[in-house]
């Protein structure tokens, strides 16, 4: 594994479980916040990058399972149809599971063309059962798909040196 | 990277594809069951629960953040304020001393022909606490639930007019269909002419348009539009929307009218939430029919 834009070799601690489902929970709260006009059309799926994050570093604890468990609390919570987000987010975790290992060969910049095809799926999934089901699509819907990619360096970069933090401190 | 952890060999369970795969029909099954049968609401109001205190969380900065501005308004603009409220309180005095004796005629004239009473609305107050945030979809989330007596089908309004209905009730919330959502059909009436029609909610922020109307419709731009009250849901007599712009073509059969809605429907914080309908006699049976074809069925199992 190279890292080119490391000048020191990546010693990571074991995330704990409960890290991963703070972080997760974190997620739900910002999608949750009161979003409007504008912001409602470009805020991104913090969801969905805190969760391809688990799936492409910790495919063995963080997999299809529990972003589809994920996914029926974000329909509940957003009152869309039981299934939709859910099926979004498996096809998600799919991706991330199933590449993850080549994701995480290149540096974040070259990661981030990658995630940002795994998302665009996302979103197509959920605009396409939206189409099936209502009849309409809304091509500003997938505006989201490109703030959420724009996220995925920043969230990378936070949670690696939360990682790293603990180590420096032993 | 996963060296630390213990090395799984063999047995990692299915493999991704496989759970992609039950997963994916699962929720397929699940969207299908709800959107065809509404089986689930039971799940997802005890869901509703888990998920309620992130939301109340998510909506605490705002609410924080108003109540503080509240707070820290200045004595200046309460005291301007209180004026400009007694100011209109004198005016709708007069005008509430004049309804009175006009609601009396009104009863008396109604006992004379023998028609039924209008019976009085009464309502509860209500605050937004969340927005939703499909932006395919035109819905609010109100802090009164089941436990406040809510039931699905009631009428939402602001002091202004309709603002929507309510269309699925949680446990402590219920989610409010704004009269803007695609689709969303209000009985309504032209207050000068009388004449009725619906309202249609056109989908996107904040219209509303008539449908099926013919070119020689009398309507005119300005007309106010009320809610007619023959569905037995909404009150009548409540202003839904103004007429905004009319387009009459002759290539096509129907007018085209676009409204603005009456109501703040995404503007205010505080809403009412009507109850106490008055019942509407039964429907008369349309079809016989029908119903012998049944008694025959019926007999011959």
């Amino acid at each position: 594994m190279t890292y080119r834009d490391q000048a020191k070799p990546e010693i990571l601690r074991p995330v704990s479980n409960a890290f991963i489902f703070a972080s997760v929970f974190v997620a739900l709260l910002l999608n949750s916040l009161p979003w409007n006009g504008l912001w409602l059309m470009l805020h991104p799926d913090f969801v969905a990058v805190v969760m391809l994050y688990w799936c492409t570093h910790k495919p063995q604890r963080f997999g299809v399972g529990l972003s589809w468990v994920v996914g029926i609390l974000a329909d509940v919570s957003d009152a869309s149809l039981f299934g939709q987000h859910a099926l979004s987010y498996t096809v998600l975790a799919f991706g991330g599971v199933v590449l993850s290992r080549r994701i995480r060969m290149f540096d974040l910049r070259e990661q981030t063309t990658q995630v940002f095809v795994i998302l665009l799926l996302t979103y197509l999934v959920y605009a396409l059962v939206h189409w099936q089901v209502n009849g309409q699509v809304a091509w500003t819907y997938l505006l989201g798909a490109l703030t959420s990619t724009l996220l995925w360096i920043p969230t990378s970069r936070l949670f690696q040196s939360v990682r790293q933090t603990f180590v420096e401190r032993e | 990277m996963d060296s630390t952890q213990t090395f799984h060999v063999f047995n990692r369970g299915p493999s991704p594809a496989a759970r992609l795969v039950f997963f994916s029909v699962l929720s397929l099954l699940l969207m299908f069951v709800d959107a065809r049968f509404r089986y689930l609401e039971s799940t997802r109001s005890a869901l509703s629960v888990l998920v309620s205190p992130v939301q109340r969380l998510a909506t605490m900065p705002n609410v924080l953040w108003l109540q503080g501005k509240e707070f820290l308004v200045k004595q200046n603009s309460l005291l301007e304020d209180n004026k400009a409220l007694q100011h209109q309180h004198g005016l709708d005095a007069v005008q509430l001393v004049q309804q009175q004796s006009l609601l009396l005629e009104n009863q008396q004239l109604r006992n004379l022909l023998g028609l039924q009473q209008r019976s009085r609305v009464t309502g509860q107050f209500a605050e937004i606490v969340y927005a939703e945030r499909d932006i395919f979809r035109r819905k609010v989330l109100i802090n009164k639930g089941s436990s406040a007596h809510i039931q699905a089908g009631q009428v939402v309004m602001d002091e202004r007019g309709i603002v929507g209905q309510i269309t699925r009730v949680y446990p402590w919330l219920s989610e409010v269909t704004l009269i803007t959502e695609k689709d969303h059909a209000v009985p309504v009436q032209v207050q000068r002419s009388g004449l009725r029609s619906i309202a249609f909610g056109a989908g996107d922020t904040s219209r509303l348009s008539l449908r099926y109307m013919p070119v020689s419709t009398d309507i005119q731009k300005g007309d106010l539009l009320v809610t007619s009250g023959i569905d037995g849901i909404y009150p009548p007599g409540i202003p839904v929307a103004t007429v905004e712009k009319i387009e009459r073509d002759a290539a096509y059969p129907f007018a085209q009218i676009v409204c603005l809605p009456v109501g703040g429907v995404d503007k205010h914080r505080h809403l009412l939430v009507l109850s106490d309908m008055p019942a509407l006699p039964e429907r008369p049976e349309a079809e016989p029919v029908v119903k012998k074809l049944k008694k025959n069925k019926a007999g011959v199992h």
